[in-house]
C-alpha cells in the first residue's frame, strides 16, 4: 500500500514534491534575500573577526619565518646537547639577513617573550656580528656571550620552530610549557590572569544574584500595577538605560567616592566617623554597585514579560484551593516565571563576564576583570595573539554557560520578550 | 440530614471599590445547604464581586458574610476552604492533571495513599480517568473544564464557587457541560454558587437563581418561578422573550386590573401595581397569547402580521398589537391550519392572569 502511494502525481502528471518545491521556490529566493543583508553583514562583521582572532591567537608564524634554516638544522637536534655547528651556522645566516633588513629587533622582542635575556644577547651579537670570519660559528657566536653557550636559550629558539601554538592560551591561565614540553604553572608570586579570571565569575555571579533579587519584586510590581502606575514604573525602568552608559557610570563616581554623597550621609546620620570614610569606589564594591544598577533592565525586562502573561487567577486558585500566599507563590507562581528568571540570568550573566568599562572607570585595581586585561594587550603591550586568545577563551566560557544552562532548564525554555 | 437554610448567608454586604460607586448595594442573600444558586445578571451587575467576595479574593466595604455561621470576612481566601473554578480554568500549567489535583491534597497533608484515592474518584467523576499524566495543554477545554471542576472537588469542599465556567466552550459542549456538573451536584449534595450572564445555562442548573442588576438581587427564586412570575420588568425582561405594553393604570379589582394603552384597555394581573393612575409595564410571554383563540379569553384583540420568521420546530410571527409593532408569538408548526401570511389581520388572545402589570421601565 505504502509503495503504491509512494509518489503522489499532480494532475497534470508532474510529482507532488517536485511541484511544491517549485512552487514555494520563489517564495524562498525572496525570504532569502531579505535576509540576505543581515547575513552578510553578520559575516563580515562577526564570523570573519572571530575567525582572524582565532587566527591571531595561535598563529606563531613571525619566527618560524624570520630563520627559516635555522629551524630546519634544528630538525636534526635532540635538544638536550649545545646544537652543532650547522646550527649556529644556519642561524648565522638567517641573523644577517635579518640585520639587513632591519628586523632583528622584533627577533629580539619575540624570543624574549619566550625566555627573558634574548634581548640584550642579540644586541650584542649583532654588534659583534660584523666582525665575524668565515666558518666557525659555533665558536664565534658562543664567545659573544656566555648565554649563547648556554643550551636553554636554543631550546627557547626551538620551542619557536612551530607556526602555530597553543602558548598564548597556557598564558591566559597563568601556565607555560617549560625547556622540557611539560605544561606547569608560573610561579605563584607571578599569577595574575587566574585570580581575574575567578574574580570574573564571581563579580559577574553575584551581579547576577543582586540584579535578580532586585528585579523580581520589581518585575512582579510591573506585571500586576494597573496600566498607568506600570506605564511609570517602565518609564523609571528604562530611563538609566536610555542614559549613556559612561554617565552613568561617572554619576557613580560621584555618588560613591569618600567625598562623595553617599559616605557624606552615611557621616551625617552617625554611621561611619568622618575620618574613617569606607572605600566605595576603586574596588570591587565599585564594581557590583555600579554593574548591578546597569544591568538591572536585562534582568528586569524578561521577567516582566514573563510575569505579563501569568494569570492572576492561577494565584488564586492556588489560594483557594488551600495554599498558603507563600505555597501559592513557590508551587505555582515561581516555577511559571523560570523561563524569564533563566533569560534574564543568562542575560546579566553573560554581559557582565565581558564587561569593560565601568570596571575599568570604578573598579580600581582589585574590581577590573578580565576583560580590562584584554584591552590592556590591545591597547597597551600590543600582544594582540594573547589578547585574542583571551578573548576567545573569554567566548568560550560564555557558551560553555550557554551549554550548560540548556542542559539544565532547556534553551527553548527561555523567554527574553 | 438538616440542611441549614442559611449555609451561606450574605448580610448587608455593600462592596464599592472606588469609594464613589456602590458595585453591591445591601445585599440580603441566604444560600440553602447543597443547593445549587446561581447569581445570574448583565455584565456589571455586581455577581462576580459577590462570588469574589466569598472566595476572599475581594473583601466587603460594609456588612458580614456567613459561611456555616461563622463570620469570615477576615479569613484569607487559602482558610476559608472553599473549592472555586476559575472562568479560564486556572489549571497550573506545569503541573500534570494529577499534580494539580494533588495540589489541594498536599496543602493539607493528606497522606499519599489517601490522596490516590481522593484523586482517582473526582478524575472518574468527570469521567478522565487515564488523563492524570497528561499536561492541561494537552487536554481539549472541556476535559480542562472538567480538570477544573475535579480539582475543586477533591478536597471535599462544603461549597465550590464557579465563575462563568463554561464561557469558554462552545454551544454543544456548553450544553453536554451544564448536565454533567448538574448531576455531579446532584450525586455529591455539595453547595454551588455559581455566577453566569447565560440564562438558559442558569435555568438548566440551578435550584435558585438570584438575578443581579445594578448591584442588588431583583429577584431571588427558582427557575419556573422566575420566568413564569417575574416581579419586576427587569427579570421579565432579562429571563426569556416578553411582550410588553406600556399603559396606565384605569381601574384595580378583584385580582384583576385595568390598563389604558395609548389607544385601548387590556386586562392584567396586578402585581407591583398599587392603585388607580399607577403608570405600569405589563408583561406577557410570547407563548402564553394564542392565534384565533377558542378557550373563553379575557383579552382578545386584532393585529397585523408584520413579519414571520421559520424556526424549525416553530414560526415567530411579529405583529402589530395594539400599537405595538414588537409583539412577538411562538407558532408550533404543527398548527398548519392558522392563517399566517404577512399582512394579514389575525385575533389574538391571552388571559388576564398571565399580563403580569409591573413596575414601569
Amino acid at each position: 500500500m505504502s509503495s503504491e502511494t509512494k509518489q503522489i502525481l499532480t494532475t497534470d502528471g508532474i510529482p507532488l514534491e517536485v511541484s511544491l518545491k517549485k512552487a514555494e521556490r520563489r517564495n524562498k529566493i525572496k525570504a532569502f534575500l531579505l535576509v540576505a543583508p543581515l547575513l552578510l553583514f553578520i559575516i563580515i562583521t562577526y564570523v570573519f573577526p572571530i575567525g582572524d582572532m582565532l587566527m591571531r591567537s595561535v598563529d606563531d608564524k613571525m619566527v618560524t619565518e624570520m630563520l627559516p634554516k635555522t629551524f630546519k638544522a634544528m630538525e636534526k637536534w635532540d635538544g638536550k646537547e649545545l646544537p652543532d655547528e650547522e646550527v649556529f651556522a644556519a642561524f648565522h645566516s638567517d641573523f644577517t639577513k635579518l640585520v639587513d633588513e632591519k628586523r632583528e629587533g622584533k627577533l629580539s622582542t619575540q624570543l624574549n617573550y619566550t625566555k627573558n635575556g634574548f634581548k640584550s644577547i642579540i644586541k650584542k651579537l649583532r654588534r659583534k656580528s660584523k666582525s665575524f670570519e668565515e666558518g666557525n660559528y659555533k665558536e664565534q657566536i658562543m664567545a659573544v656571550h656566555k648565554r649563547w653557550a648556554n643550551v636553554e636559550y636554543w631550546q627557547a629558539i626551538k620551542r619557536r620552530a612551530p607556526a602555530y601554538t597553543g602558548q598564548k592560551y597556557l598564558k591566559g591561565i597563568d601556565m607555560f610549557k617549560n625547556e622540557n614540553g611539560e605544561i606547569v604553572s608560573v610561579p605563584e608570586d607571578r599569577r595574575i590572569h587566574r585570580v581575574l579570571w575567578l574574580r570574573t565569575l564571581e563579580i559577574a555571579f553575584f551581579v547576577t544574584v543582586f540584579c535578580f533579587l532586585m528585579a523580581y519584586p520589581i518585575a512582579h510590581l510591573l506585571a500586576t500595577l494597573p496600566m498607568k502606575y506600570s506605564n511609570l514604573l517602565m518609564i523609571c525602568v528604562l530611563l538609566p538605560f536610555w542614559t549613556s552608559l559612561l554617565v552613568r557610570t561617572a554619576s557613580w563616581m560621584i555618588l560613591l567616592q569618600q567625598q562623595g554623597l553617599v559616605n557624606d550621609f552615611f557621616v551625617g546620620i552617625g554611621l561611619v566617623a568622618d575620618d574613617n570614610r569606607p572605600e566605595m569606589m576603586f574596588n570591587k564594591t565599585g564594581s557590583y554597585v555600579a554593574m548591578t544598577q546597569i544591568l538591572l533592565p536585562f534582568m528586569v525586562l524578561p521577567l516582566y514579560s514573563v510575569m505579563k502573561t501569568i494569570s492572576p487567577s492561577l494565584m488564586r486558585a492556588g489560594k483557594s484551593l488551600g495554599g498558603t500566599p507563600f505555597v501559592a507563590f513557590w508551587k505555582v507562581y515561581f516555577p511559571l516565571t523560570i523561563p524569564g528568571i533563566g533569560a534574564g540570568c543568562l542575560l546579566v550573566f553573560i554581559l557582565a563576564i565581558g564587561y569593560y568599562i565601568t570596571p575599568a572607570l570604578v573598579g580600581g585595581a582589585s574590581g577590573t576583570l578580565i576583560s580590562n586585561q584584554i584591552a590592556f594587550h590591545m591597547k597597551s603591550t600590543l600582544d594582540w595573539s594573547f589578547a585574542s586568545a583571551m578573548g576567545l577563551m573569554l567566548l568560550t566560557g560564555v557558551l560553555a554557560i550557554y551549554w550548560v544552562y540548556n542542559k539544565l532548564v532547556g534553551i527553548d525554555n527561555i523567554k527574553l520578550g | 440530614m438538616a440542611s441549614k437554610k442559611d449555609f451561606v448567608k450574605f448580610d448587608k454586604v455593600d462592596k464599592s471599590y472606588d469609594g464613589k460607586i456602590l458595585v453591591v448595594k445591601d445585599l440580603q442573600l441566604d444560600i440553602e445547604e447543597g443547593e445549587f444558586v446561581t447569581m445570574l445578571g448583565p455584565s456589571g451587575s455586581g455577581k462576580t464581586t459577590c462570588l469574589m467576595m466569598l472566595a476572599g479574593f475581594e473583601t466587603p466595604t460594609n456588612g458580614e458574610i456567613y459561611l456555616d455561621g461563622n463570620a469570615i470576612s477576615s479569613i484569607p481566601p487559602h482558610k476559608r476552604g472553599i473549592g472555586m473554578v476559575f472562568q479560564n480554568y486556572a489549571l497550573f500549567p506545569h503541573m500534570t492533571v494529577y499534580e494539580n489535583l494533588a495540589f489541594p491534597l498536599r496543602v493539607r497533608k493528606i497522606p499519599k495513599d489517601e490522596a490516590d484515592k481522593k484523586i482517582d474518584k473526582a478524575l472518574s467523576m468527570v469521567s478522565l480517568q487515564g488523563f492524570a499524566q497528561r499536561m492541561p495543554g494537552q487536554l481539549s477545554g472541556g476535559q480542562q473544564q472538567r480538570v477544573a471542576v475535579a480539582r475543586s472537588l477533591v478536597f471535599d469542599p462544603q461549597l465550590v464557587l464557579m465563575d462563568e465556567p463554561l464561557g469558554a466552550l462552545d454551544k454543544n459542549l456548553r450544553e453536554s457541560m451544564q448536565y454533567e456538573i448538574k448531576h455531579i451536584h446532584e450525586s455529591i449534595g455539595v453547595t454551588v454558587v455559581y455566577v453566569t450572564h447565560d440564562q438558559s445555562e442558569a435555568l438548566t442548573m440551578s435550584n435558585r437563581i438570584a438575578v443581579f442588576n445594578d448591584g442588588k438581587v431583583q429577584q431571588l427564586s427558582s427557575p419556573d418561578e422566575l420566568y413564569e412570575k417575574p416581579v419586576n420588568s427587569f427579570v421579565a425582561e432579562f429571563i426569556g422573550e416578553n411582550n410588553t405594553f406600556a399603559g396606565e393604570v384605569s381601574d384595580i379589582s378583584g385580582g384583576k386590573c385595568k390598563v389604558k394603552l395609548a389607544n385601548a384597555e387590556i386586562l392584567a394581573n396586578p402585581i407591583s401595581v398599587k392603585g388607580k393612575g399607577d403608570k405600569t409595564t405589563v408583561s406577557l410571554r410570547p407563548e402564553r397569547a394564542l392565534i384565533n383563540p377558542n378557550d373563553k379569553m379575557d383579552n382578545v384583540h386584532n393585529g397585523k402580521i408584520e413579519e414571520v420568521i421559520y424556526h424549525g420546530d416553530h414560526t415567530r410571527v411579529r405583529i402589530n398589537l395594539l400599537g405595538n409593532s414588537e409583539f412577538i408569538l411562538k407558532v408550533p408548526n404543527s398548527s398548519s391550519n392558522l392563517d399566517i401570511k404577512l399582512g394579514n389581520e389575525i385575533k389574538i388572545g391571552w388571559n388576564s392572569e398571565d399580563a403580569r402589570a409591573l413596575d414601569p421601565k
